[in-house]
């Protein structure tokens, strides 16, 4: 469960990128963020796990604050949630398994870290987050090596390899074509299911918001102007929201 | 997000690039020809120099050879000496300069009342040469291998250091977000974020440095600071040139081996 009190934000540059924000997130939604470029989106999705510090409000995850937590607190809470990039952001030089692994590291000693010596149950569980975006038999490839939809799994397989019970992506299509798109966004979908983890994405392809989302939250300018079903999410709710009709590169077709 | 092509607004007219002036290239060689001229005069270096030292250069090769073959047994020992100090000088230099990289590179979140610090120590020890460490050390720890080793301790020390840091602030930032999203703690971070990106260059750079220090490891010697160098300031001071020569070439086949080995693997490390 994800909970926004009154949150804002403002930049230091005077920039706002979210306003007096409320609302709660349940646990299992997989909920799609939408808007124009600048609305505010990854701003909101950082917040959650306080990659980007809010001005105001709260933040509670699973009825813990973020806002207040600090050090072995907050990444204590942070290890709960794992983080889904347009740039996948892998450790390029290492095999897909070690970056998987490193989503483990919060839950050891930084001296054990530091040897690099995980356990043998965190291998297997490696192994099998792998196995659930289908790509086990990448385990000893270097990551580098592969596509960028494999490697887009791999990040989700470090998000699951953390146990997370809330994942966050920001764009993570963004950088793929249709067809890997669809499989990464039906990778997220099943594990939402599957394993209940709640699920906030930011897309800028409205009809894979429609596709995928059990709620679509729209922003403009910092403020929430839509919050609502994908079947509430109508051509005329999406002008809202962009303030002009949808243009033809904001869908990505072939659905 | 994107607007369509055809409504894009085009981008307000670049000012004209011209040419560069022919004038001021012809200046700028006339300068440099001047400079030359008056630097030449001041320290009565010139060409004149070069002309009537050139008889005294040719008997100096003759005298070199035959080189003294029968010397060889004698100097292989100094000379593994001298790589034994190159070694340790490069890798004690290096294990220092890690910690020091990393708390010099801006992107890491340390303290500016640590990183500043850091970065100007490493400014004032690459400022020193590394003869004038070795003359230092001499003079503290009395002549020997000791001080020269200590003096590329030093000498290595800045310069892994300085290119380290420099190759630390340039990583991709993506993995260190990454991690810290995962809940890793400032040193997971670096362990998870930033070593394996670091690591190539900073391999590739004590390689480098290794070479560097094979040379400046054989004239070393020339302030009593161990190795090869003080059999070739013996040699020289004897006019034994024909043992010079054999210490020259000796030391050229080392340095050549190692640079060839090191280039190799640093190749493969990047
Ligand atoms: N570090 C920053 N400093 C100042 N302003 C920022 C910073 N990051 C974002 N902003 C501004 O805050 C607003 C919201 O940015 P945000 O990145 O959240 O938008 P977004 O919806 O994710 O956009 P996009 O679709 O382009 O990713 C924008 O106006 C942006 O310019
Ligand atoms: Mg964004």
């Amino acid at each position: 469960m994800i909970e926004f009190d009154n949150v804002s934000k403002v930049y230091p540059n005077g920039t706002v990128g979210l306003r007096n924000i409320n609302l709660t997130i349940k646990e299992g939604e997989l909920v799609v963020i939408v808007g124009l470029s600048g609305a505010g989106k990854s701003t909101f999705l950082r917040s959650i796990n306080r990659l980007t510090d809010i001005s105001s409000g709260e933040i509670r995850v699973n009825g813990k604050s973020v806002t207040h937590a600090a050090g072995s607190q907050l990444r204590h809470i942070r290890r709960d949630i794992g983080m889904i990039f347009q740039s996948f952001n892998l450790i390029k030089r290492s095999t897909v398994v070690r970056n998987v692994l490193s989503g483990r590291v919060g839950y050891h000693s930084t001296l054990r870290t530091m040897l690099g010596w995980f356990p043998k149950e965190d291998v297997a569980l490696s192994l099998d987050a792998l196995q659930r975006v289908n790509i086990r038999e990448k385990a000893y490839v270097r990551a580098d090596q592969l596509s960028g939809g494999q490697q887009q799994r791999v990040s989700i397989a470090r998000a699951l390899a953390q146990e997370a019970s809330v994942i966050l992506a920001d764009e993570p299509v963004a950088s793929l074509d249709p067809l890997t798109t669809r499989q990464v966004m039906d990778d997220l979908q099943r594990i939402n299911r599957e394993m209940n983890i709640t699920t906030v994405i930011n897309l800028h392809f409205i009809d894979l918001a429609r596709e995928y989302a059990t709620r679509i939250i729209g922003l403009r300018a910092g403020e929430v102007v839509f919050d609502g079903t994908p079947a509430e999410a109508t051509d005329e709710a999406f002008a809202e929201i962009y303030g002009r009709p949808a243009l033809q590169d904001e869908l990505l077709g072939g659905a | 997000m994107k607007t369509p092509a055809s409504t894009a607004p085009l981008q307000p007219a670049a000012p004209e690039i011209l040419p560069p002036r022919k004038t001021k290239q012809l200046a700028g060689w006339l300068v440099l020809i001047a400079v030359l001229i008056v630097c030449s005069i001041r320290t009565k270096v010139t060409p004149y120099q070069l002309i009537t030292g050139l008889p005294q250069m040719g008997s100096l090769l003759r005298e070199m050879f035959p080189p003294d073959w029968s010397y060889l047994p004698t100097i292989w020992a100094p000379m593994m000496e001298t790589v034994q100090i190159a070694i340790l000088g490069t890798t004690l230099g290096g294990l220092l300069a890690i910690p020091v990289a990393l708390l010099s590179a801006s992107n890491l979140q340390v303290s500016r009342w640590i990183s500043l610090p850091c970065r100007m120590i490493l400014n004032l020890v690459r400022t020193i040469p590394d003869l004038l460490f070795a003359a230092i050390f001499v003079a503290v720890f009395g002549i020997g291998p000791f001080a020269g080793m200590l003096a590329l301790v030093f000498f290595s020390f800045g310069i892994i250091a300085k290119l380290t840091f420099e190759a630390i602030e340039a990583i991709d930032p993506g993995p260190l977000e990454a991690m810290t999203a995962v809940g890793a703690n400032r040193m997971q971070i670096i362990r998870f974020g930033v070593v394996p990106q670091a690591l190539p260059y900073f391999m590739s750079y004590l390689l480098y440095t290794f070479e560097v220090n094979i040379r400046a490891a054989a004239v070393l010697g020339l302030v009593g600071a161990g190795g090869i160098g003080l059999l070739l300031d013996r040699a020289l001071g004897l006019f034994r040139y024909d043992r010079a020569s054999i210490i020259i070439l000796l030391t050229l086949v080392i340095v050549l081996v190692i640079d060839y080995g090191s280039t190799i693997i640093r190749r493969k490390l990047l």
